[in-house]
């Protein structure tokens, strides 16, 4: 249906090819949260990987640090249908978060958890094979609170709020479990390029 | 759900358009939608002749059962909020679906005492609940406080100085930053944790749900203010717009 009087603001044809339908490019980084910014002390973070209520391995802040690291670059996209294009990011792959740990995924699912009592559902496939990391710095510099600091998920090819912010957690779970906003009306999946937003979009 | 659900886009028409402040106007769509619990959105689709879309989200500011009312701010390098300031009319149709949101909602039987703070536009979401709220008879201590830099800038204010003469359990706070306050209740200060705290302890009530709405930077200012006045993380509910570097 066309909206009388309305053109509109078109991208450059490069930067169109880049964006997923329904959302615009932003040079801004806008923060969306369920509720207040947690303040979360480096001295007590840990990070756990988990089998249902089994803990598989942890490591606190010094012992994260020194895994191995890994750096990406490329384009993210909020289901409020910003996108930002060519962000830094430098964290820990989930591949060797996994290697480190001496584990293989135990089950296909898992929910990212969060210190704000935040969870999401990922499936592992789309964590593994470089597809996403525990981010701990982006554009250079530690990650601020605002955007998850001191750790957060990220899964760049799903909808945003699938990289869980102020991470503590991954747990494998047997079935795909639905995380807050999943239970909330948004989508299982998420991808951006199928306009995954809701819970029966298609 | 089916192709009937919430998410399928239909028609609205454009019933009124009205300026509420000098960069804020509402909007009064007439639209075949489900009704929507105070605090939810709908998301607006414009489309241009070649097939271009741009799609937004916008709090509904009316009580649920009520005509949908949208509150749209402009921003001067915005692509939707122009359309609405410069160009739309009453009868002119436009695309949404809704209402969607399931957290940044209350309902009359979420109970209370409600605490509401606004920042600028940030109060259409929190409108619905005091809309919702006033519709209820039963005693229920609601706060609303609102955030403008001048008197002009904050929406329905009248309004809500109407609904405080006639409710006592609704008390109602312009905190106006960059000019005298409107009435003598009015503060003229930021909302920083000694104000919040001194704020909640007049009100006499320990809020058992917190909504805070408005831009990032000012719900970041809000939220800090209210963990410093000792209230749980957890009773607090936040929507935002705009970024943090």
């Amino acid at each position: 249906m066309v909206t009388r009087g309305f053109t509109g603001r078109r991208p450059t044809a490069a930067f169109a090819r880049r964006l997923p339908p329904g959302q615009f490019e932003t040079d801004d980084f806008p923060v969306l949260a369920k509720g207040p910014t947690p303040e979360i002390d480096l001295a007590a973070w840990r990070f756990t990987l988990s089998q249902g209520p089994r803990p598989l391995a942890s490591w606190n802040w010094a012992e994260f640090a020194a895994l191995p690291r890994t750096q990406w670059q490329g384009d993210i996209h909020c289901v409020t249908t910003w996108s930002k294009f060519d962000t830094r990011w430098e964290g820990v792959s989930i591949d060797d978060l996994l290697a480190a740990a001496g584990v293989a995924p135990p089950s296909a699912f898992l929910l990212a958890l969060s210190h704000d009592d935040y969870d999401t559902n990922v499936p592992v496939a789309d964590l593994v094979g470089g597809r996403a990391m525990v981010a701990t710095h982006f554009d250079g510099q530690p990650l601020t609170a605002e955007h998850g600091g001191p750790a957060r998920l990220l899964v760049p090819h799903l909808y945003f709020w699938k990289s869980a912010k102020w991470l503590k957690g991954l747990r494998f779970t047997a079935r795909d479990e639905a995380g807050f906003w999943e239970l909330r009306g948004y989508h299982m999946y998420g991808d951006p390029w199928k306009q995954q937003r809701y819970s029966d979009d298609p | 759900m089916s192709a009937q659900g919430p998410t399928r886009w239909q028609e609205a028409v454009i019933e009124r358009i009205a300026p509420l402040t000098p960069r804020i106007v509402s909007v009064m769509l007439k639209a075949d939608l489900a009704r929507h619990v105070a605090g939810q959105h709908l998301d607006v689709r414009l489309t241009a002749p070649d097939g271009y879309a741009a799609q937004r989200s916008y709090s509904i500011a009316s009580a649920p059962g009520r005509p949908f009312e949208l509150i749209i701010e402009k921003l001067d390098d915005g692509e939707v909020s122009p359309y609405f300031h410069d160009i739309a009319q009453a009868g002119d149709a436009i695309e949404v679906r809704g209402p969607l949101g399931g957290h940044f909602i209350w309902r009359a039987g979420d109970g209370g005492p409600v605490l509401l703070v606004a920042g600028g536009s940030g109060i259409a979401p929190l409108m619905a609940m005091v809309r919702d709220w006033a519709c209820t008879a039963a005693a229920l201590p609601l706060m609303l406080v609102c955030s403008a830099r001048t008197w002009d800038e904050l929406p329905f204010g009248e309004e809500l100085e109407r609904l405080e003469a006639s409710r006592a359990d609704f008390r109602f706070v312009a905190a106006i930053t960059r000019s005298p306050g409107h009435r003598p209740s009015d503060r003229t200060q930021r909302l920083d944790a000694p104000a919040l705290r001194e704020l909640i302890a007049r009100w006499g009530h320990v809020p058992r749900h917190v909504f805070v709405c408005g831009s990032n930077r000012f719900v970041e200012g809000v939220t800090r203010g209210l963990a410093d006045a000792a209230l749980a993380a957890g009773m607090i509910r936040t929507e935002r717009y705009g970024g943090a570097e």
